[in-house]
């Protein structure tokens, strides 16, 4: 049960989160250009990383937004949280 | 058994207060404060229960929760009773009723003691060797055998008539133990201005300290328990700290979220308790933990060490200082370390006879010289090799240990006892401290496990940390607390201590016998039976990892979990193996920590607040009307409304009969409702569904589908366009919340530059369906105002209007095929617009009809219900509604999916209709379909998704999912069955109206 600070509304419960998989995976912008296998690969293919992952979690009982937090999942630290659209700060 | 054997009056029980309590049928007394343990030796009652699995007498071994033997069952009555409570830990009061668990027919005679003598057959992995084949036998012969003669304790057979409750703190720092260490911590931090919460297991604080005896303790020129008595009275009085007595921490997860349960009535009698809370859940968030938890006295591990009447050293001595109660009339203390020697001077001083064997060759520090002093006689460098005494311990045999202490040698020595004290050593509880996270270091000259770095803001303090003696315990401590909560100065900076201790044990984890291993019974884990010589034997066949080998002999694995055996284990295996201890790791240990009981867990989440209930606006006209209802996710819907003694298929069959006669009526409330605003809300929507969604006219609605990325059916529901950038979607009653969260997932994180809003409306509107061919004459009488011609008010259409000045909109869709409206109003007018629906259909024998007729007429007409004919595996093209997507439209979500060469494949599983051949036999929904029986291995095709039988059609009708089912029109298939084969037909879905003439009747 770890503590997320929401960018918006700050310092959380984790029960008031829901995960959504691995961030910055883009939805690509013309779909019907891409071969079965580039398609495929958007579609299916994301990584299960022991340490630093990067992640997007939703406020789902708050304030619904999406966001990217940067999580060590071998023992649950977060490092960085941040809004939609921006980029990774770096370390 | 009449002789009383409390020996001196203390101040930790109340004399005055005596209590009567039943053990296993008899009457005994003890007083306020005795656990149920010091009540029973006090009487002299030793012998508590037998092994799990050779049935041997054992007894009181601990005082604390790591007691592996003395476990039983509380409560006489059905519903008050638990088992497996450790009596070490129960507190007695008036009326308590507690028997031993673990043997059948009596704990004075028992038949599983047989086993006790065919011990040599019944090695480790016995369970798994044994009982493994053959299988059959299992159910029948081994598992209630086992069961029989385990004993595990009864389940309460009624429903827990006590309370229980969850509560939450939040605190600066947490403290957990209320030992010496512990009071001093929890009174540097409040005194440093932190929240603090000091929370302890026992009933008081004070832990060993508090009933040291001794005067060469001393703590400023003061006795030490009379120092930490005077600091705990100090405690009281501190402004910013809780202390939570009786209360055991049961789960350290990290980020410094911890559960407590607090034991408020267990030490009560029934009368006291009335109506009050049983236990609570604390759930913690602390800034900083401050752990606490001390360390318990290992044993040895000597052949027959299990006897009733063998202890651990430190436990006789809580008896004897803090209980007032003697163990035994003579006693000998085996040692491998100092601080037995406190029990032999404790025992020595109120005139009990007592014996001291150390193993090792001498010790020179002061405790010891007044152990000789007091004319104590110590056998040095001697082990037991062997003990005496069936239901009680009535002799050791002791010889002299060779110098390389793998061997004894010399003539054996016997000695007449009947209580034997033994100490082997302390290990720190860190079990907390893994819990969270952190990572164990060795400790090479003591052979201990101590935290080395932890995951979260936490230190660990006293005999937890490796601090075994007052001296290194204050002054660690104190320097620790400084630092932990940057503190300069506090009220213990001048403390002195005297300790007169020697650090020095030795270490032998299996002691050397004169027999051979094979012979002898030197046992590790006491509730789970198993010895050195399993470990022994596991280690021959092969296993090397301490977890495979805690499973294979189950060392560890009872509910104490092995707080003792577990480093014995460990020591075994490393020597066995020839490695080092710190080398090996040590199992995980998990919560809880101590057990904890389902009512603690599960708190005031029964019964009707299991989980959420949704009702609609119209749920009480529902339930007046004798409607029966059906779950859907927490939604409770009306499912069919039987009239006088109908059963539900005669009463879904004159539903379905009259809303298509005349008018049927369905609370379609539950159906999810998301408000789309925005200047993009068109181009949203053809993002989103299937088909395309710019050319929908103000004021009409279309029926959209919804695909995920990977090209498979979502979700399904009507869309009205209110204005020019105004929607109103609906949504399936299940999908409601996680369509709502997909679309949000989609405008937020892939198309942010869209302007478009989404609110949830599914609770604002309450929703009438009247359907059938005089539906349109009830609303005319509802909203004469209205204009119903089909010029004016045709079908995918939608007019808002008043209702007693009401608001309301009304939507021209149908999902039963009839001419029907959807009313939309506020929801608290809900119940009265159903009402009115109700009276302005009299007339027309309006007929409410409740899910499973809904099911049946769009079944009929060969409706979809996600979730019910799909499974998340089907395609539009599947479902053979090519129709609905949209060749034209460049992308929506899932498209390019619909593309790849799975998805396109001819053979997928696709929606057909089946008529069986007998039309009066209706196919279970889920059944199997083949087209050969006899081919072998059968081969599925698919499977019945949706069954009725249609009064409108009078036959049997249904769908299914077939591979390659498009093709296999007209064919004849096969629906086996466990007594019987159904032939049937693939058909057409459009079962009823497929020129749907009925929908403008
Ligand atoms: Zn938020």
């Amino acid at each position: 049960m770890f503590i997320i600070t929401c960018p918006f509304c700050g310092e959380r419960d984790q029960s008031e989160f829901s995960a959504g998989g691995e961030a910055h995976i883009v939805r690509p912008k013309q779909p019907t250009e891409l071969s079965d296998d580039e398609w495929a690969d958007f579609l299916f293919m994301r990584k299960n990383i022991k340490g630093v992952q990067f992640e997007r979690w939703n406020h789902a009982h708050g304030c619904r937004k999406w966001f990217n937090v940067i999580r060590d999942t071998s023992n649950d630290k977060i490092h960085a949280v941040y809004k939609m659209g921006e980029k990774p700060p770096q370390k | 058994m009449s002789e009383n054997f409390r020996s001196l009056e203390t101040k930790f029980l109340d004399k005055t207060n005596r209590i009567s309590f039943k053990y296993n049928g008899k009457k005994y007394y003890g007083y306020k404060g005795d656990t149920l343990a010091s009540a029973l030796l006090s009487n002299g009652v030793h012998l508590i229960g037998r092994s799990f699995k050779y049935h041997r007498p054992r007894g009181i071994m601990t005082c604390g929760s790591e007691e592996p033997n003395a476990i039983v069952q509380i409560g006489g009555n059905s519903s008050f009773t638990e088992p497996n409570v450790r009596a070490t830990e129960q507190e007695i009061y008036e009326g308590l009723e507690a028997s031993s668990q673990n043997c059948w027919p009596s704990v004075e005679f028992d038949v599983g003691g047989i086993n006790n003598f065919i011990s040599p057959i019944i090695p480790a992995g016995f369970y798994y060797k044994t009982f493994m084949w053959p299988k059959k036998l299992w159910y029948s012969l081994y598992e209630p055998a086992i069961r029989m003669s385990a004993g595990l304790g009864k389940s309460p057979t009624q429903t827990d008539p006590e309370l229980y409750d969850h509560n939450h703190l939040h605190c600066d720092v947490l403290v957990v133990g209320g030992g010496i260490s512990g009071v001093i911590a929890a009174s540097i931090s409040s005194d440093n201005g932190n929240n603090t919460v000091l929370i302890d297991d026992k009933s008081s604080l004070g832990g060993t300290t508090i009933f040291q005896d001794d005067e060469n303790f001393k703590i400023n020129d003061e006795k030490s328990s009379v120092w930490l008595n005077n600091k705990i009275k100090e405690l009281e009085n501190k402004k910013n700290l809780i202390i939570k007595h009786r209360t055991s921490l049961a789960a350290y997860h990290n980020y410094n979220y911890l559960l407590a349960r607090e034991n408020l009535a267990d030490h009560k009698s029934l009368n006291e308790r009335s109506n009050k809370l049983r236990q609570r859940l604390w759930k913690i968030r602390a800034k900083k933990v401050i752990l606490a938890t001390g360390a318990i006295e290992r044993p040895l591990i000597f052949n027959n060490n299990d006897r009733p009447g063998i202890m651990l050293a430190n436990s006789v001595k809580k008896y004897i200082d803090y209980f007032g109660v003697r163990c035994g009339n003579k006693n000998i203390i085996f040692t491998n370390n100092d601080s037995a020697y406190e029990t032999a001077i404790s025992l020595n001083k109120k005139g009990i006879n007592v014996t001291i064997v150390d193993i090792r060759n001498s010790s020179s520090s002061m405790l010891v010289k007044n152990a000789k002093n007091a004319g104590i006689k110590i056998y040095w460098n001697h082990t037991i090799v062997d003990t005496k005494g069936y239901r009680r311990i009535k002799s050791i045999q002791i010889m002299e240990i060779s110098e390389d202490g793998t061997n004894v040698i010399g003539d054996k020595i016997n000695l007449v006892c009947d209580n034997l004290s033994v100490s082997g050593g302390w290990t720190p509880m860190v079990h907390l401290f893994t819990q969270s996270g952190g990572k164990l270091k060795f400790r090479d000259s003591d052979q201990v496990f101590l935290p080395n770095t932890a995951m979260s803001d936490q230190i660990s303090i006293g005999s937890c940390n490796g601090d075994f003696e007052l001296d290194d315990i204050i002054k660690n401590t104190i320097s620790d607390c400084k630092n932990f909560l940057s503190s300069s100065t506090t009220d213990f900076d001048l403390v002195k201590v005297n300790c007169p201790k020697q650090k020095e044990s030795k270490n032998i984890w299996l002691l050397p016998n004169d027999k051979p291993l094979g012979k002898t019974k030197p046992f590790l884990d006491f509730q789970n039976d198993s010895t050195a010589k399993d470990v022994k034997l596991a280690m021959r066949e092969g296993f090397r990892s301490i977890e495979h080998v805690k499973r294979y002999t189950t060392t560890g694995m009872g509910t104490d979990q092995g707080k003792l055996a577990n480093m014995h284990a460990l020591g075994i295996i490393s020597e066995t193996a020839g490695v080092k201890m710190g080398s090996l790791g040590t199992t995980t240990f998990r919560p809880p920590y101590t057990p904890l009981t389902f009512g603690t867990i599960v708190g005031r989440n029964v019964g009707a607040f299991f989980d959420i209930t949704r009702k609609t606006p119209m749920h009480d006209w529902h339930e007046n009307n004798k409607a029966k209802f059906e779950n859907v996710g927490q939604w409770k819907r009306a499912w069919y409304y039987p009239k006088d003694n109908e059963s539900m298929h005669q009463a879904v069959q004159r539903e379905s009969k009259a809303a298509r006669d005349s008018a049927g009526i369905l609370d379609a409330s539950t159906l999810g409702k998301i408000d789309i605003k925005g200047t993009d809300a068109s181009e949203f929507l053809n993002r989103v569904y299937t088909n395309a969604w710019s050319k929908l006219g103000i004021g009409k609605c279309r029926y959209g589908l919804m695909l995920n990325e990977d090209g498979m059916v979502y979700d399904d529901g009507v869309t009205t366009r209110l204005d020019d950038n105004h929607y109103l979607m609906t949504t399936t009653t299940g999908g409601a919340a996680n369509v709502l969260s997909k679309l949000e997932d989609y405008l937020q994180t892939e198309w942010p530059e869209l302007d478009v809003w989404l609110t949830s409306v599914t609770d604002q509107y309450a929703t009438a369906s009247v359907c059938g061919p005089n539906s349109k004459n009830i609303l005319k009488k509802l909203f004469p105002d209205v204009e119903f011609n089909d010029e004016n008010f045709p079908h995918m259409s939608y007019k808002n209007a008043e209702m007693d000045g009401i608001n309301c909109r009304i939507m021209r869709i149908s999902f039963t095929g009839e001419h029907s409206y959807e009313i939309n109003i506020e929801s608290k007018y809900g119940k009265s617009l159903w009402e009115k629906c109700m009276e302005a259909g009299k007339k027309y024998n309006i007929t409410p009809y409740g899910t499973e007729t809904m099911h049946l007429l769009r079944a009929e007409k060969g409706f979809i219900i996600v979730g019910q004919d799909t499974d998340g595996t089907m395609t539009p093209i599947d479902l053979q509604m090519d129709w609905i997507v949209s060749k034209k439209k460049y992308d929506f979500i899932g498209k390019r999916s619909l593309y790849r060469s799975d998805t396109m494949r001819e053979d997928r599983k696709q929606l057909v209709g089946l008529l069986t051949d007998n039309p009066k036999e209706v196919l279970e929904e889920g059944a199997q379909i083949v087209q050969d029986e006899k081919k072998q291995p059968i081969e599925m095709l698919g499977h019945v998704t949706s069954s009725y039988f249609s009064p409108n059609l009078n036959k049997s009708i249904a769908l299914a999912v077939v591979r390659n089912g498009k093709k296999l029109k007209g064919q004849k298939l096969y629906v086996p069955m466990k007594d019987k084969t159904i032939n049937v037909t693939v058909s057409d879905f459009i079962f009823f109206d497929s020129k749907n003439e009925r929908l403008n009747a």
